[in-house]
């Protein structure tokens, strides 16, 4: 009677255990199935003119070269702004405020800046930056809002690596005399500085994907000239693939162009993931010898 | 004399080094103050003109009529409805997920398997919704027999699958930190694992658990791309899983182009825009006050 209970009990957890595997299996087979269906249907369209010319003909034919430049200006430029001002939160928070009041007041708007909507910051961007700032619809309102969209991920990636800095190593700078600026700037900083490359990187890839953000802020449907200032507006990939995919008259027309679009930004984006994932795996490798 | 003035000046780097910072660090503080002042400045003239009343309770949203009505209540209703149908798909395959990571995987399979979570949440969300549009609603049109397959089950399901990695890594935090003696003395008294995970690891876990469904739930309700591409667009109050709905971020988004500059329409889409932004407040704060509140719960040790 009992062993038998204890295998029903044995059953149970391999029969949970099985659903729990399943769980996993199914978010794994999601992003292939998104990622092949898209590297197959967008493989066709792919091709140098493709990716160094811009659209012709309505948007029916030609390539996607000015969104790729537009999303590099958007993305690059937001990191400028973003990476130094996130590192800078990130020490403060870590080396200097520690348990203080205000740094919880800091932390708690980090936290909730992160929850923002992206449409939200699209209208924040709208309304400060293009409307206020008198910035128009431009690469600089649209920088400043992908600025502020990934500071969240780039102060928390940035603290996490302060936090792998080993202690002794702002302990022996001290005691050789060095006083905290230094140390947080010749011993701390310099150690911790590839691993908040990895949240730089995450930054860049969450604002190269980010359409509702600029679509009020920087992008615009089309754009015969090379921006050529801060005060320019610019294509960006993700607003064209929407675009494409939902206005026009013609969408199936341009079924093949979204496809070719769709695998390019996802390539641009899972790309630059990967290297930070690899990048991380490499680190903590490195620190466990 | 020369040490006392080499010590000052030292010490007035120091400060100017330690202020500097704190400055900088005020930033998203700041950021997040001016993104709710200018919400409030954009979105509460349109009160002026129509009643707050008749704004959120009104069913009718016809901003372009002569004379245009906003109502927002079918616009809620359907974030509402998209958020908690996602919620629902997500929160078990999320937490299983991070169940799964934490009780069953063992660490080479946990190298292999946490990336495609961590790549799954950097999808950009144009193309899942893209995705939405193209396989999933022919899919669900066909299977079900539909007048069309963007509606709101599409959209839960695709933002279900965009708040899975969220749910997921904060679960397995909240699961990783459970101490290890709870787990060997269940063990211990004869538990099978799948007995101690379910009766000893998930009820300590709980408050993080809690607090993965707040910010998944605020990821849901915030995403823009996806119900705007395969949600349907009728602003209308869903009556059933099938029905095509307009989420509040679908409205901003497609409207904010034709609407006349700081005119009603105008402010009457900053206003959802506070709304939304009032929302996912309100599940952050959530989150992090049950963080906060029970950090400790489960912890203790000898």
């Amino acid at each position: 009677m009992k062993i038998h209970a204890i295998q029903h009990r044995k059953r149970v957890e391999a029969g949970m255990f099985g659903c729990l595997r399943l769980c996993a299996l199914i978010n794994i087979a999601a992003l292939t199935a998104i990622c092949i269906f898209l590297a197959i249907q967008g493989a066709p369209a792919l091709s140098w003119e493709f990716l160094t010319e811009p659209p012709r003909r309505m948007m029916t034919a030609g390539g996607v070269w000015p969104c790729i430049v537009g999303t590099a200006l958007l993305s690059a430029g937001a990191l400028f702004v973003a990476f130094p001002t996130g590192v800078a939160t990130a020490v403060y928070l870590h080396e200097y405020a520690g348990k203080s009041r205000a740094a919880w007041y800091i932390r708690l708007g980090i936290a909730n800046l992160a929850g923002v909507p992206s449409v939200v910051f699209g209208l924040f961007g709208l309304a400060f930056f293009v409307t206020w700032c008198g910035f128009g619809v431009s690469i600089l309102s649209g920088v400043l809002t992908l600025a502020a969209l990934s500071l969240p991920v780039i102060i928390s990636t940035a603290e996490e690596a302060l936090r792998q800095v080993p202690d002794t190593y702002r302990e022996a700078s001290l005691a050789l005399g060095a006083t905290k600026g230094q140390t947080i700037s010749r011993v701390v900083f310099p150690a911790a500085l590839p691993g908040m490359l990895t949240g730089a990187i995450l930054g860049v890839a969450r604002a190269a994907g980010e359409t509702a953000a600029i679509m009020f802020t920087a992008a615009v449907f089309y754009t015969p000239k090379t921006p050529d200032s801060p005060f320019s507006s610019v294509m960006a990939l993700p607003y064209h693939m929407y675009v494409l995919a939902t206005a026009g008259t013609e969408i199936e027309k341009t079924r093949p162009l979204q496809y070719g679009t769709a695998l390019v930004l996802i390539a641009l984006v899972l790309g630059m993931n990967i290297a930070a994932i690899i990048l991380r795996d490499r680190l903590r490798s490195a620190k466990a010898q | 004399m020369f040490f006392p003035v080499f010590t000052s000046t030292e010490n007035w780097r120091e400060k100017s080094l330690r202020w500097l910072l704190a400055g900088v660090a005020c930033t998203s503080l700041a950021t997040l103050c001016a993104i709710m002042l200018f919400l409030f400045a954009e979105g509460l003239p349109v009160f002026a003109g129509y009643s707050p009343f008749s704004f959120f309770l009104g069913k009718f949203w016809y901003p372009t009529s002569e004379p245009p009505e906003f109502g927002i209540l079918s616009l809620i209703a359907g974030s509402v409805s998209v958020m908690l149908l996602s919620t629902l798909i997500a929160v078990p395959l999320g937490v299983c997920t991070a169940a799964y990571l934490t009780e069953i995987a063992g660490g080479a399979v946990r190298r292999v398997v946490k990336p495609f979570i961590e790549l799954l949440a950097a999808l950009p969300s144009v193309v899942i919704g893209f995705f939405g549009m193209v396989v999933v609603a022919p899919f669900l049109q066909e299977t079900f027999d539909l007048s069309t397959g963007l509606n709101l089950f599409n959209a839960a399901l695709m933002l279900a699958f965009m708040s899975v990695p969220t749910i997921c890594s904060v679960a397995e935090d909240a699961l990783f930190a459970v101490p290890r003696s709870l787990r060997e003395a269940s063990l211990a008294l004869g538990a099978t694992r799948w007995e101690t995970s379910v009766r000893m690891v998930l009820p300590a876990a709980l408050s993080g658990i809690s607090t993965a469904v707040m910010l998944g739930m605020s990821r849901a309700i915030g995403e823009t791309m996806v119900v705007l591409m395969v949600a349907g667009g009728a602003a209308m109050l869903p009556g059933s899983v099938f029905d095509p709905v307009r989420p509040m971020p679908a409205s901003i988004a497609a409207e904010m182009a034709e609407a006349p500059f700081r005119g009603e329409h105008y402010h009457a889409l900053f206003a959802i825009g506070l709304v939304l932004f009032l929302f996912t407040l309100c599940f952050n704060l959530a989150a992090s006050f049950i963080s906060e509140r029970y950090r400790h719960a489960g912890s203790s040790e000898l």
